[in-house]
Order: C-alpha cells, then sequence, then structure tokens
C-alpha cells in the first residue's frame, strides 16, 4: 500500500471540489475573505480526518445494512465537538461561517470517503487519505476565496491591496462566477496536457 | 398574515435558498439537465423539507429544550431527517407506486441535501412559531423547486449552444447560475 499516493491523490488527481465537484455549498457561501475559507478547510480536515479513523477502525464492527445511519451518527459527534469548540475559542469565525458548521455533516465528501475509502481499508491508508483530501479541499477553498477576497474587497487577509473593488465578487453572484471560470481553467490545462501526450 | 407575506417573498425570492444561501446547491447542479426530473425533485425536497421542519421544531421544542441537551441539536436533526426519509420511501412505495416511480429515485439523495437541514436549523436559530416554520420551510421548498425549474430550463437550452470546449459541462453550468443569481439580487429592493 502506497501511503504516499493515498495522500497525494487528494490534492490533485481527485481533489474533491475541483476535480470530483462535491461539498459545493460550504465552497460557494463561506469563501468570501481568504480567512473564513482557511477556518473552513480546517474545521472540515478535522472532521474527516477523526471520522476516517474511527469509521476505518469499527470497520468490522458496523453491520453493513445499518453503516450509513452509523456513518452519520459519528460524523455528527464531531461535528458538534469542533462545533463546540469553536464556539469556544474562536467566536468570531463562529460567527461569520454561521450555519455551514453544523452542515458540515451534510458534507458529502466525508460520507463519501467513509462509504467509499474508511471502510475498506486500514488505519495509516484511511489517516493519509483523510489529510490528503482534508488539504486538498481546504487549498480549493483557498484559492476560491483568495480571488473572492482580492476582487470583492480588494484585500488579502485583511490587508488592503487594491483601492477599489468590485462588490459583485463578494456577493453570492461573485461565487458561482469564481468557481466556474476556476474549474474551465482547470479544463483548460487537462485538455492541454492531454493535446501534448497525444501529439 | 403579513407577516407571513414577509416570511413567504423572503424565502421564494429574496433569500432564495439556493441562489443566496447556497443550500442545495448539490441536487440544483446534479437533477436540472431535464426539465422532467427537476420538477420530481422539487415536488420531493417540498414534501420532506416541510415534514422535516415540523418535526425537528417539535423535537426541539419538546424534547432537547426540555431536557436542556440543546448541544445534541445536529446529531438528533440529522438522524430524525435520515429516518424520515427512509420511512417516507417505504410509504410512498407501499401506497403509491406512481408516486414512487417520479419521485423514488430523488429520495435517498435528499438525506444529504444540506437544503432541509439547513432550513430545519435556521427556523430554530430565528426563533420562529410553528406557523411560521410551516410557512417558512414551504416558501423555502418553492424557492428552490423555482431556481431547479428555472436553471433546468435554460440547460436545456445550453445543450444546443456552443460553448467554448474548457467551459463545457459543470464550468458554464456555474456561469449561468451566477447570471440568475443577479437576476435574483433585484428582489433585494422588496425588502
Amino acid at each position: 500500500m502506497n501511503l504516499g499516493k493515498e495522500f497525494s491523490k487528494g490534492i490533485l488527481s481527485e481533489n474533491p471540489l475541483f476535480r470530483l465537484t462535491l461539498g459545493m455549498c460550504p465552497s460557494l457561501a463561506i469563501t468570501t475573505s481568504v480567512f473564513n475559507g482557511l477556518g473552513m478547510g480546517i474545521a472540515f480536515t478535522v472532521v474527516l480526518l477523526a471520522s476516517n479513523i474511527v469509521i476505518s477502525l469499527l470497520r468490522k464492527v458496523i453491520p453493513d445494512s445499518i453503516r450509513i445511519p452509523c456513518y452519520i451518527v459519528i460524523i455528527a459527534t464531531f461535528v458538534t465537538m469542533i462545533e463546540m469548540i469553536m464556539h469556544a475559542f474562536t467566536p468570531e469565525l463562529f460567527e461569520s461561517l454561521g450555519i455551514f458548521i453544523p452542515l458540515i455533516v451534510v458534507n458529502c465528501i466525508i460520507l463519501g470517503r467513509a462509504e467509499a475509502f474508511a471502510n475498506k481499508n486500514s488505519l495509516a491508508p484511511s489517516i493519509m487519505d483523510a489529510l490528503g483530501m482534508g488539504l486538498g479541499y481546504t487549498l480549493a477553498l483557498l484559492v476560491v476565496s483568495t480571488f473572492r477576497e482580492i476582487l470583492g474587497a480588494g484585500t488579502f487577509l485583511g490587508y488592503a491591496i487594491f483601492g477599489q473593488s468590485a462588490l459583485i465578487m463578494i456577493l453570492p453572484p461573485g461565487a458561482f462566477i469564481t468557481l466556474g471560470c476556476v474549474l474551465a481553467f482547470l479544463n483548460k490545462i487537462q485538455n492541454r496536457t492531454k493535446h501534448s501526450v497525444n501529439s | 398574515m403579513r407577516e407571513m407575506m414577509l416570511i413567504i417573498i423572503g424565502a421564494v425570492l429574496v433569500n432564495n435558498i439556493v441562489l443566496s444561501q447556497f443550500l442545495g446547491i448539490c441536487p440544483f447542479l446534479g437533477v436540472s439537465k431535464k426539465l422532467k426530473s427537476a420538477l420530481g425533485m422539487g415536488m420531493a425536497v417540498t414534501f420532506v423539507m416541510t415534514l422535516a421542519s415540523a418535526l425537528t421544531w417539535l423535537i426541539q421544542r419538546y424534547i432537547l429544550e426540555k431536557m436542556q441537551i440543546e448541544y445534541l441539536q445536529t446529531i438528533a436533526f440529522i438522524l430524525v431527517i435520515a429516518s424520515l426519509v427512509q420511512f417516507v420511501e417505504m410509504v410512498i412505495r407501499k401506497t403509491s407506486p406512481d408516486l414512487y416511480k417520479s419521485l423514488g429515485v430523488y429520495l435517498p439523495l435528499i438525506t444529504t441535501n444540506c437544503a432541509v437541514l439547513g432550513v430545519a436549523i435556521i427556523n430554530i436559530q430565528k426563533s420562529y412559531t410553528f406557523a411560521q416554520t410551516l410557512t417558512n420551510s414551504i416558501a423555502n421548498a418553492l424557492g428552490f423547486t423555482l431556481a431547479l425549474i428555472l436553471f433546468a430550463g435554460i440547460r436545456e437550452r445550453l445543450e444546443d449552444a456552443n460553448v467554448p470546449k474548457c467551459f463545457e459541462g459543470m464550468p458554464i453550468a456555474l456561469i449561468t447560475a451566477a447570471l440568475m443569481s443577479i437576476a435574483f439580487l433585484g428582489f433585494t429592493g422588496l425588502q
């Protein structure tokens, strides 16, 4: 079992947001600033890591027919923990992420990894898979939120860059535009590399 | 009555659940290729969202708050929604095979639809009464269906459009959604 490969696949070839287009809701809603994107990415990675570990350890205990409810309970437990921790230590982030913290429960990536990976593999690959997927998702959120914050607010992590800004990028349409353009850009690169391989 | 109208207009047009609150994006992008399936999905969501909101409101009010275990909200709600969806699926399969044929495929998808859980939590956060909760969830579901059907209509046309190669598929769908979202921003003045 190649651990390095399990880790790196989440970042590029199977990036959850850009490649599999999973977990769209938070990636569109909370990417108004880089700080929010980073906070969401970290919270997401912690939940994914914890749930992958527990599900991988319990994979022989959980009966097959009721595995989905079991996974949901495990994931919801960790989400509740993260929610309480963020409420206590980062109240500002808690306020701005708002409803999207409890909604990590229904983020398809976490349930997807549990179903597709953690219940078939032992502990070490599951940890690497969770770390890779978490990092890949965090990076994707950072890319989207960087564009949106710089164009929409004229700042990066709160530091002013431009005097002027296009408010529309912070408003809901900006989220769709940014993600659409990033995906199109990735398609373009992919087409080009495919071309050069073919010719 | 006036208050109810405000909730309805707010949820359907001004703060449309998909286009301005970003809940339920997955089915919005996934099940919007055909107008017919969009309609089926919209009906399934309306049905489940209304039932789930009513049930979670009662649970929050009479179980979680009575026993002061509000921190179990997320776990309790998602379990209720998941089992409700299962239950509804079983009932529909038994009682009306026709309805099952048109809704059936979409029902399991709804468990991981963040719109259902999202609306249930928003109802609690805004401390709505039971009647307001029902109004709000039906209005949100209608907003979801409206956005989904409009989007499916546009996407059916897009099939024949000459789109730049790299924008084919998901990217152009997102750009379309952006334009629709801009249009819905126009309703902000209503409130």
